[in-house]
Parts: C-alpha cells; structure tokens; sequence
C-alpha cells in the first residue's frame, strides 16, 4: 500500500499545522459484482490512527461510504519535535504504516 | 466487354460515388485544441492540480519506488542504468510512440518498459494494466509534464500514421460510429450528462474517477469500443499502437499532464 503524507518539517511551538495523508486502497464496499456476477467481498480501511510522538491525535474510523484513495486532511497543535506515526488496517487484516518528522522550534 | 467486367466497373463507380473520402480521409487537428481537462468541471481541475490531493500521484510514487527496486536475475534497476529519472528520463515520454530501426510494429512508453524489463533486466514480464506498469508508466511520463508531444511521423512511420487516421475515421460497431464523429465533428456539444471531448491522449496515464483508480490509453480506448458496441481488441494490439501514433499527432502542442484526473 503506496501512502503519502504532506506536512510541514518545520513549526514554530504552538503553531497549528495542517496535516494530510493519501493511501492506495481500493475501499471495495461490499455491493459491487465482478464479471462473473459473484460477490466482491467488503474490504476498506477501516481503521487509520495518528500518534504524535505516541500520543494519539486523529483517529479516523472508515466505512463503504469513502472512496477509493482515501485522503484525509486534518490539523494538529505543534508542541514537540518528533514525529507523526500513521497506523492503519483494512478488513482482509492487512496493516499500513508510514511516519514523518517534524521539527519544533521556540 | 463482358458482363463480368461491366459489373466490376459499375460496382467501382458506385463505391466511388458512395464512399468519396474513403481511400484517404484528411488527418486534421481539431481547432482550437483544448485539453480533456478543460471539458471537466471545477472540482475535477482542483483535484488534478493539486499535486497531493491527485490521487493519481500515488502511482507515480509507486512508479519512483519501482524505479529503484532491484529486480530479474541480474538484480539491476531501471535506476542502475538510467540514473535518476528527473534528469534521464525527461522529455523522453514525448517522443512515444516510436518506431525501432527495423522493426515493423509501434513501440509505446508501456511497450518500452515491458521491453527493458525482459531484455535488459531479465524479470518476470509486466502485464498490460497490471499495477507496476501503470505505476512506471505514470512516474516516466510524469518527468515530462508540461512539455509538449513531439512524435516522428517519417517515411517509415508514415503507415502505421495513416493505419492510425484511417481507425480513427472508420465507422464501427452496432453504433456505427468512428471516433471523428465524436471527437473530431462533435466536440463541445453534450452527450447525455457529459460535454465530448477532443480526446487527446496527453494527461495518460490518467485517474479516472469512474474507474477508481489509474488506467491506460488503451484501456480508455477498449471503453470507448464498449460504447460504440464494436469487437473488443486487447491493449497493446497494434491497431491500438497505430491509433495510439496519430492521437499523439493530433493533440500538437498540448502539453503532457500525467497523471491527469477525469470523470
């Protein structure tokens, strides 16, 4: 699973940062056939956690509604310098992660 | 004269009275040329300008990855020949489809990696639309964003050109419709919900929405042969290369917008 992730490297402390994550996934919903009109079993995300320097920050709890790729933007407050560790699993029990560091200045 | 005769001369007039244009149609750029995305509505352009939310910039990560992994019996990369693909391998994605010295069918981007990947690093064959080539095909082409196609129509290019025009004019199907009539004629006007584009090639690989995820110029082709009901044909076949080489004719100085993301 390819996944990005786009934040600043650096932030002054208590500064609010915006933080976004895009996941190669396909997020079957369960409903759909394949050409030979058998079932495609469910198989999203349906678990993504962020921990910022091991506490958890975002959490994000997916279903059939989100479409493929998901991406997801959220913000967090800057207070140490450390890193942001992004942790999930889709319904087949297959796991992701992927991290970035950030620098927290003043 | 005998009757045989005189019934292949009046069946060549009629033919001639019937089909004009059908030994030669004009290869003609539509005007003003326009990129598909400028027929795409605003959120699908905030989508495929923004370099993070595309989703289709997650294959060219891929692509770079892949780029640098090791792999076949002799453990080389493409990395370990061609170095880094923002230097090597810019403008390099222009110039596809091609024509080898002596070879008698069209090589495009897809064919070329397959190719490089069989004989030089000696690995297991990529499939057509399989995840890997789509990711190095997007991560190639994507090191020529911005530049303009320039394809070699020559003496010896010139066939597989005109076997290309000649396609891109035929009537097919249960529709009965070539693809001029669509994106050449009709450009613009609606086609239920949707405006027809030009259809150019230029922002391939793209991510398609409808499709969930990154496909080939091939595979739009095969979808287009699904809505004109015509015989199927596998990518890669070269009646796909040809039309392929006159798409790449056709859309002149449109700039390479890989990956470009459409509806």
């Amino acid at each position: 699973m390819t996944a990005r992730i786009q934040m600043p490297k650096q932030a002054t402390r208590g500064q609010v940062v915006e933080i976004r994550i895009a996941i190669q996934h396909p997020m079957e919903t369960g409903f759909r056939r394949d050409d030979g009109g058998r079932e495609i079993p469910k198989n999203v995300i349906n678990k993504l956690i962020c921990r910022y320097n091991g506490v958890e920050v975002f959490r994000a709890e997916m279903g059939s509604g989100v479409a493929a790729n998901p991406y997801l933007d959220f913000f967090v407050v800057a207070d140490a310098s450390g890193e942001l560790v992004f942790d999930w699993v889709d319904d087949n029990g297959m796991t992701g992660s992927e991290r970035a560091p950030i620098v927290v200045t003043g | 004269m005998t009757p045989r005769i005189l019934a292949g001369l009046f069946l060549a007039a009629w033919l001639g009275a019937m089909f004009p244009n059908a030994a030669a149609q004009q290869a003609v750029r539509p005007q003003p040329l326009k990129s598909g995305i400028e027929f795409a509505g605003a959120e699908v352009r905030a989508l495929q300008q923004d370099d993070f939310a595309n989703p289709g910039m997650l294959w060219v990560a891929r692509g770079e990855k892949l780029w640098r992994e090791p792999a076949g019996t002799e453990s080389q990369s493409c990395a370990s020949c061609h170095g880094d693909a923002k230097a090597s391998m810019a403008g390099v994605a222009t110039r596809y489809p091609l024509l080898d010295p002596g070879a008698t069918r069209l090589v495009n981007l897809e064919g070329r990696i397959m190719q490089c990947r069989e004989q030089r690093q000696h690995a297991a064959p990529l499939k057509y639309e399989s995840e890997e080539l789509l990711a190095l095909t997007a991560y190639v082409r994507h090191q020529s964003r911005g530049m303009p196609v320039k394809v070699v129509i020559d003496g010896q290019s010139r066939s597989h050109f005109e076997a290309g025009r000649d396609l891109y004019y035929r009537r097919m199907g249960q529709m009965n419709l070539s693809c001029a009539q669509c994106h050449q004629q009709n450009w613009g006007k609606k086609l239920g919900p949707e405006i027809i584009s030009q259809g150019h090639g230029n922002a391939y690989p793209i991510y398609r929405l409808e499709w969930q995820t990154v496909g080939s110029l091939h595979r739009r082709f095969r979808s287009c042969l699904s809505g004109v009901r015509a015989e199927m044909l596998p990518q890669g076949v070269p009646e796909f290369l040809d039309l392929e080489l006159y798409l790449a004719w056709r859309s002149g100085d449109l700039p390479i917008e890989t990956p470009g993301v459409r509806r």
